[in-house]
This record gives C-alpha cells, structure tokens and sequence, in this order.
C-alpha cells in the first residue's frame, strides 16, 4: 500500500481509488495469469474492452508471465481437476466461478462502522494472547493468520495516511477557499479513520470507503463487498450531526452522491474466456440494500432510507446497485417510492422479500438475529453480512443435461460421451421414464461439480488466504482462521441453477406432445431436434403456442416445474463443504443464459439451437400470456425459502405505471407475491421500440439503463444477443 | 357446476374496471350496436369463425393461416377456476372480478349463477353493463354486484337509437333504480367527438347524473381508434370512419365542466 500511487480526484469529498485513477484497474496474476493474448482481446474486443498499454503488456512479457505460468489458482485448478469435470465444463454443463476471480459474496454489517483497525489490531493481539499451544495443534497457524490479519489492519491506515497527506499538499496550494477547507478536512479525515472508528458521517463514508479498497486490492472478488444496509448503518451518524448542526439535509446528500461515484469509478476487473460469457459486465455487483428490519425485528426504514432513494434517482448510474427490502411491516409508501424510481426505467431498485431471505437464512441454520442483519448482495443472494461466506461457485445448465440425456449420455455439439448411458430415450414408455433419465444424469454433473468444489476450496484455503478481508468478517479474529478456510461463522456454497422456465417447459412438451398428445413419438421429436425444426415449422408452431407453459399458472407445467426443483435441490442442498458448512441452492443467470444457450441445440420448447435460455425464474421469452398475476402465482409454486435466493425479471410498459394508481396496483403484485414467500422481483419499464431504437442508434442511446439479471447495465455495452433477449421478455401491459 | 355460457375473452391483472387488481369475464353477446364499439367481437352472442390475414407468409407456417374461432362455451366451474387462482391478488389490492361484455346481462342465468358463485367466496364483483336490460333482470342480479360500472352515452333517446340501435329509456330507468337502492356505481361515459362529445349532450348527461345519489365516480374514457382492424378481420363495416380521438385538451374541458358538478372525475377507466 505504501507504493500505490494516491489519487485524488478534483472537487470531490471521498477520496481513495484502486488504481492511479478512476476505472483504472489491475489484473489479479496470482488468481488468473493474462496471456498476451488474453491482454490483445481486452484491449480490441467490442464489449466491455480495457485499455492496456504497451508498457504494461511488456511489463507482462517480462515479469509477470514468466514468474506466474503454472503458478496462478487458475492453472493449479485445471491442473488438479479431474477430465469428467473438465470436459463438462468445456461443454458447457457448468461454469466455475473461482477460476479466475476470488471467494468474496460478502457483505459488511454494522461492525465496520462502529470499529476503528486499531480496536481490530487490538482483537487480533488478544486472539493470539489467548492461543492455547499446548492443547490447539492449529495454534501455529492461527498466529500466522492472525499476524497476517494485522499486518493488512496497518497496511489501510497506512494507505489511509497517504491520502492525508496527499491532501494536505493539495490544499497548500489550492486558491479556491472553499476547496482548501475541503482538502483539509478530507486530510483530517484520512488521518482519523480508519485507523479509528469514525464519528461523522462524512468520516463513517471515508471510513467504508478505504475498507472499500483494502477488499478490492486484496482480490478480485466476486461480488465485491459492500456496506450492505447503508441507511440502518449511517443513521446515528447523521442524527448525531444534526444535532449538533454540523450538517445539513444537503450536505448529507451532496456526500453521499459523492459515495456513489466511487463505486461507479471501479469497474469488474478484467474477465475472459467463460467467466467473460457468464458474467459479461463492467459492474461489480455492489448491491446496497435499504429499509428492511432492524435487529429486534421491527421496521427500519428511516430519513436516509428516503434520502437514499433520492441519491439513486438523481445519480441514475450502473454502479453501485441497490435494492429495498420490503417486510409485511415495511410502510407502503417506502416501497410506492421506490416504485417511483423503478418506473423512470433503469431497473433500481430492485425489490426483496426480507421477511423470506430471513426464513432462508434460519432454515439454513442461522440465528434469527444474524439473519435478520442480513440481506440479500450480488445479484440475489441472500446471507448474513459481517458473518457469512456465502460463495457462488458456478452456474448449473438443467437444459443442456436434458439434451445430453435425450441422446442417451452423449453432447451432441460435440459427438463426445459426457454423461451416464441413461437408456434410449425412444424405448422409453412413459415419460416417467425420461424424467428417471434426467434425475440420474442431474445427480451425476452435480456429484462432478460438488467434487470440483471441494478441490478448489481447499487450493484457495491453502494457496491464497485473503487475511484483509478476513478482518471484516465474524467470526475470523476470534478463531484465527481465514476466510478462504472456513473463518467465517457461516459458510456456504451455492450452484446456481439457470433456466428453470426452459427445462421446464422442454420436459413439459415431451410429456404433452410426446406421452399425453401423442401427437408425434420420440424418435421424430428427436429428428426435429436435430434437424432444428428445418421443415418441422408448424411442430414448432404447436410446441410454442399450443403446449402448456411456465409462468401461466397452469398446474399441468408448473407441476412439473416443481418436479425440477425438487430434483435440483434434493442433488444439492445439505451436502458438506470443506470449510464446516454445507452447499444451497439459487436460481440465478447474470448473463451465463445467454452462454449456456450457446452450447445447446434445439429443445422440445419450441427454442431453435443456440439461442439464449430463459433467464432466471422468469418464464421463457413470451412464453407468459396469462399477464403478471399468473407469472407471479407460477413463480410462487417454487419452495422460495428453500432457497438462498432466486430472480424474477418483470417488464412492463411505461405506460402502465403512468400515473399513482399503476404505481399502486404494482406494489399489490409484489405484496402478494410477498405473500406467497416470493424471494426477489425486479422490473424493466422501457418498451420494446425504444430498445429497438436504441439497437439501430446507439450513439444516440448511451445512457439507456436496462435491468439484465440481478444488476443493471448500459444497454448499448450488452452484446448485441443479449439486448434481443431483453426485447423478446413479455411486456406487461394495462388493460 | 355445469352450466354454461359463451365468453370471449378473461383478462387478468385488469386494473382499470373497477378498484384493485381483477379478474375481467367477457361474456358474449350485446343488444346494442354503438358505432363506436372497439370490442366489436363481443356483439354476436355465438362463437364466431373469423380468418386471420397472413401477410408475412415467409416467416409463419400455412396452419397459421386458418381461421379463429372467436368465443368459446365455458362453465361455470371452469370460469371460477380461472377467478380463484388470483384470489391473494384481490385481496391484497381490495381488487376481485368485473364481468363485462358485450352486455354481460344477455346471458342473464349465467351471470346469475357466475355472481352467485363469486359471492360465496366472498369475492367482490363489479358489473360492466350498458344498463340495457328488463328491470327485472337487473333486480334478479343486484344483490350479487358490489359495483356497477354503468355506461351513459346520450341522452337525447332518438340520437342514442341512431348511434346505438336502442332507446335509453330503459337504461335510464335501470339507473334510477340503483340510485333509489343506494348500489355503488361507475358511470363510464365514452367521449366519442360530434356524437356524445356535443355541449348540449355533455350538459344533459352532467344534469342528470347530478339527480343521482348513488355515483362515487364518473369515467370519461376517450375514444381510441384500436378497435378498427378488429371490424376489418369481423369483415364489419367501421362506421367512425375518420373520426380521431379527442384531444386532451377536449377532454380537460370535459373533466373540468363535470367536476363543477361536484363528482369526482377521471379520464380513463
């Protein structure tokens, strides 16, 4: 930290970047080792590209390349991973999640606002006083955890000291008077915290915001960390300084717009390869949550959850997300605000159940108080910030396994025997006997990955300890124990399932068309397939409109749905990892939909080869005709609180949220969706012509914010396959 | 139940017949003819066969071509399947089930038994009627209806029967009545431009409705032209014509002109 060039930027409040300035940012050669020509396709692709000078890329050449070949975390897991796992990865059955970006999927919980890293060094110096080596075999390496822990606790306020006196030149030679008295109470900031713990507002945003960076220097990590129920968090800081008429409303705000840039200023570092398919975004998945429960349980919305709202309205930016969290004992014109929001377009906030994360959490064996200062981050995921790990481990494509199935364990993409010799699927004689099929091959990917999973748990506990982050997270200090090694009081592992509405309604068509219909048998389905659905148009036609659907409310498909859940989840839920806890399921797409689509040929739904799956929970493109409520009743039949999280993607037409009684009506949806343990929901209101338009003139469309999967992104920055699967979700409309 | 009737159309997440979010039956069948009609399918009371024109032959296969049947026999059980699954809906919202037409009162016993069935559970209905029926008929069904969402077009009765095929008369009369009995009720009126738009008729209608006891609101729903590629397909002749849409700062000027009555008054459903 003492090497990195400080930058602080003109005119703003909080200081501190990751790199020598805004957006600018690192490889992570340790976790993924850039090639030469990994570094040509980040500096020319169209999407989503970096700038990479020739300096660096020499840089690269020189030092970097030749010191970590072989030795990164991503080339030790392709090295130590069995062929099945590989070659299912290759095909596509699944993706990895830590083969190129670190553990993170945390969140910070009130602690890092009440602790300076001096109280955090003085904790550390009293875990090591207590080690036991006499009786504690681990002793040992507790010490070295927790002297690495230490050595990072300096390390911030450190860094946090250069900025200081940064500002302290700055404002030396500053003219402007206003700015100078900026300067130097931003110097006076950085010297306090985060050594302490802070005692303003503004020190508590400084505060946050140095840990900020300690988290994202440290690694690349996934979903990257952040303050998790903001409003709850900063609360006694502003009532404090209001009170002592230190501050105003709109200096509050005015600092808290200045919070959101910084966020906005760290893109996702650079991603390839698969990880770039599944994940293909400059956002990082900051995913600030706002109003739900306080920790005895009773309504937390407060000032600064409104306020907050406010900033998100005005900002308008990707970075960072949010979402209001919604309790039966939320008052209704919280979330009728928030609607406000959603229907200016740019999907934020988004909108989560709490009073169903916090029932997740404790079935999966949390207390009621950790669950409750929990939430949910990333895109969906529920956990207990300040407490848990809570790591994605990689997307589950359900689809590709049932083509793998109908050619009896073979890909087809590839001609290659992937997967268990499950029978023929043209002597099967009741479509039980498919569904048979199916389970096994599910079981069989999920026992690859779980053992996948296990491997690559343990090269990250054993290779690459992250002792920075472990500070923020409890119970680390106290046992001495990394939270890449199970230092955390919880510990979860999630797959993540994608294309529940596909799979459904692939196996439905089978079952109807196929069994119940009789409308053609299984080897002319299979030749269709095949064939996709050259010359078999009106088959299709009937596969598509004729044939039930997810998201209609039809218990003839949604049954089987449930089937599918019941499946996925029995494969995975309960099941140990290495690191004392167990593996969950969520459903969950990002943009891997897109991908997992990529690599599978036509499905009985009625979807031509290679085009995207459904996303999330949402039921296939257009495939919903029976309006909200039945898409909302389809969602619901899902065991939601058996889950660590799922995502509902809703489009509406501008014109339906018009005016007060849209808005009204839009917030019943989600009450009774609410009711019925719906997780999360979330809403694009843009209509299908201006995406077009904005397809066709992109120039004149560069700040159109559309909502992709759990976060929101510049439309113009999708790939162009993924904007067409955005239009072709059902738009809602008013009647 | 058994008992059937002819239904054109059930909308779900309707949010504009009546209050919260609901369920809306389109029963078949109407005895009026109003020009200005944009549910022209609803007017015969059989399922009707109709073609639909296929003009982009490359993309869609040959059995896109065939006809569609437009209204289908449904009992009664059936229909309530359909209202129950979005029960959690109405009663979060205060919303429930709006049965609308056509004249839904041209299937008197089915809406009859429809109503009876809803009211058993509990759930809130709202009637979307021209009040074009026999008075008892209408007493036959009221205490089933929660709200009415009563159409009002003209009110000089030889231009309501050249625009609308019918006398008001009746309608008039039907109204009276709910107002004597205190039913909660909508008027809904069609701002159609030269036809129900004039001063004198604006001037008639708002003297009227002020006679009466029973009205919570009053609805100006401006006509729309989306109805006219439906006559097309009917192969019906569109007898609007040219006719546009008002302008909103007509429909301002109505709205404001009601309002000096002292109901309250809103453009749209």
């Amino acid at each position: 930290m003492e090497h990195k060039k400080i930058c602080i930027n003109d005119e703003e409040l909080i200081v501190g970047e990751r790199g020598p300035e805004p957006k600018a940012t690192p490889t992570y050669p340790e976790v993924c080792c850039h090639s030469l020509k990994d570094l040509d396709i980040l500096n020319s692709r169209e999407k989503i590209s970096f700038i990479v000078s020739d300096e660096t890329k020499q840089l690269t050449k020189d030092i970097i390349i030749p010191f970590w070949k072989g030795r990164s975390i991503r080339d030790k897991i392709f090295e130590k991973l069995d062929s099945e796992w590989i070659e299912a990865y290759e095909a596509g059955v699944f993706t990895e999640f830590m083969e190129q970006r670190a553990p993170g999927h945390t969140v910070g919980d009130k602690k890092i606002f009440t602790k300076g890293f001096l109280d955090l060094k003085k904790e550390i110096k009293e875990s090591i006083e207590n080690l036991d080596f006499y009786n504690d075999p681990d002793a040992f390496n507790k010490r070295e955890e927790l002297k690495a822990m230490d050595i990072c606790a300096d390390a911030l306020i450190i860094f946090a000291k250069l900025h200081s006196e940064k500002a302290k030149d700055l404002a030396r030679d500053e003219e402007n008077v206003k700015r100078k008295h900026e300067l130097e109470k931003i110097a006076e900031i950085c010297e306090y915290v985060p050594a302490h713990a802070p005692r303003t507002i503004w020190e508590a945003l400084q505060h946050y915001w140095f840990i900020h960076l300690g988290v994202i220097t440290e690694y690349n990590t996934w979903d990257s960390f952040n303050p998790g129920h903001l409003d709850q968090h900063l609360y006694p800081f502003y009532k404090k300084d209001r009170e002592n008429g230190t501050i105003t409303y709109e200096d509050a705000k005015e600092l808290l717009e200045a919070f959101w840039v910084k966020f906005n200023n760290q893109p996702a570092p650079p991603k390839v390869g698969v990880t770039a398919e599944e994940s293909n975004t400059y956002t990082d998945f900051c995913n600030i949550n706002l109003g739900g429960l306080k920790e005895d349980g009773t309504n937390a919305v407060n000032e600064l959850s409104y306020m907050i709202l406010d900033v998100i309205e005005e900002m308008r930016i990707v970075q960072p997300s949010s979402n209001v969290q919604i309790s039966k004992k939320t008052p209704n014109e919280f979330l009728k605000r928030a609607l406000q929001i959603v229907k200016t377009g740019f999907g934020q906030p988004s909108i989560f159940n709490i009073d169903a994360i916090i029932q997740e959490l404790t079935r999966q064996g949390k207390s009621i108080i950790d669950a409750r200062t929990g939430g949910a981050s990333g895109c969906v995921e529920a956990g207990a910030f300040g407490k848990e790990a809570y790591i994605l481990t990689g997307y589950f494509n359900l689809v590709k396994i049932l083509e793998i199935t109908l050619n009896n364990g073979i890909d087809p993409i590839t001609g290659k025997e992937i997967g268990l010799k499950t029978g023929d699927p043209t002597k099967f004689q009741i479509f039980k006997e498919v569904f048979e099929a199916f389970s096994k091959q599910v079981n069989y990917f999920i026992d690859i990955k779980i053992k996948g999973n296990n491997i690559i748990e343990q090269l990250w506990a054993q290779t690459l300890p992250a002792p920075f982050m472990s500070l923020l997270i409890n119970d680390c200090i106290l046992k001495g124990k990394d939270y890449n090694n199970g230092g955390a009081r919880y510990n979860t592992s999630y797959i993540q399932g994608v294309g529940l509405g596909s799979i459904t309604d692939s196996l439905v068509s089978i079952k109807y068309n196929v069994f119940d219909k009789k409308r053609i048998n299984m080897q002319q389905m299979l030749r269709i397939l095949k064939d996709n659905f050259k010359n078999s148009e009106t088959l299709r036609q009937l596969f598509i409109t004729d044939t039930p659907k997810y998201g209609n409310d039809d218990d003839y498909a949604d049954e089987t749905m449930q089937q599918i859940f019941e499946l996925y989840y029995k494969a995975i839920d309960g099941r140990p990892n290495t690191k004392g806890g167990h593996h969950r399921v969520n459903l969950l797409p990002t943009t891997v939909h897109i991908y997992f689509g990529s690599v599978i040929g036509a499905t009985p739904d009625g979807r031509k080869a290679y085009t995207p799956l459904s996303e999330g929970i949402s039921p296939v493109q257009g495939a919903d005709t029976h309006g909200p409520t039945a898409v909302i009743k389809s969602a619901a039949k899902i065991d939601h609180l058996r889950t660590g999280g799922t995502l509902l993607n809703q489009k509406f037409t501008p014109k339906l949220l018009a005016d007060d009684i849209g808005i009204e009506k839009l917030a019943h949806l989600i009450r009774a969706y609410f009711k019925m343990d719906g997780h999360h929901v979330q809403f694009n209101v843009v209509s299908a012509e201006t995406l077009r338009e904005a397809q066709k003139n992109p120039e004149k469309y560069r700040n159109l914010i559309v909502r992709v999967a759990g976060y929101s992104d510049y439309y113009v920055n999708l790939g162009v396959d993924l904007q067409n699967e955005i239009i072709e979700r059902t738009e809602h409309g008013a009647y | 139940m058994k008992e059937t009737g002819i239904i054109f159309n059930i909308k779900k997440f309707a949010i504009h017949d009546g209050s919260g979010i609901r369920t809306t039956i389109f029963l078949k069948g109407c005895p009026l003819s109003c020009w200005w009609c944009h549910n022209p399918e609803g007017l015969r009371l059989e399922p009707q066969k109709i073609t639909i024109e296929n003009n982009n032959k490359k993309e869609k296969p040959a059995f896109w071509e065939t006809q569609e049947i437009i209204g289908r026999e449904m009992s009664v059980n059936e229909i309530m399947e359909e209202i129950e699954k979005d029960i959690i809906f109405y009663e979060e919202s205060n919303g429930g089930v709006t049965f609308s037409g056509g004249e839904p009162l041209m299937q008197l016993e089915f809406l009859y038994s429809l109503l009876h069935e809803c009211k058993k559970q509990h759930i809130h209905t709202a009637l979307d009627t021209s009040g074009y029926s026999s008075l008892e008929d209408l007493k036959k069904i009221n205490n089933f209806v929660d709200l009415y969402l009563y159409d009002l077009k003209i009110m000089e009765d030889q231009n309501h029967i050249k625009y609308t095929g019918v006398s008001n008369k009746q309608i008039i009369k039907n109204l009276k009545y709910l107002s004597q009995n205190g039913k909660q009720t909508l008027i809904r009126i069609p701002i159609i431009p030269e036809i129900t738009d004039t001063a004198i008729n604006i001037t008639q209608l708002g003297e009227f409705i002020s006679s009466l006891n029973n009205v919570k609101r009053v609805n100006l729903l401006p006509y729309h032209r989306i109805g006219k590629n439906k006559y097309d397909k009917l192969k019906m002749e569109y007898k609007m014509k040219d006719i546009q849409s008002p302008t909103n700062e007509k429909m301002e000027e109505i709205k404001n002109y009601f309002e000096n009555f002292g109901f309250q008054v809103k453009i749209g459903g």
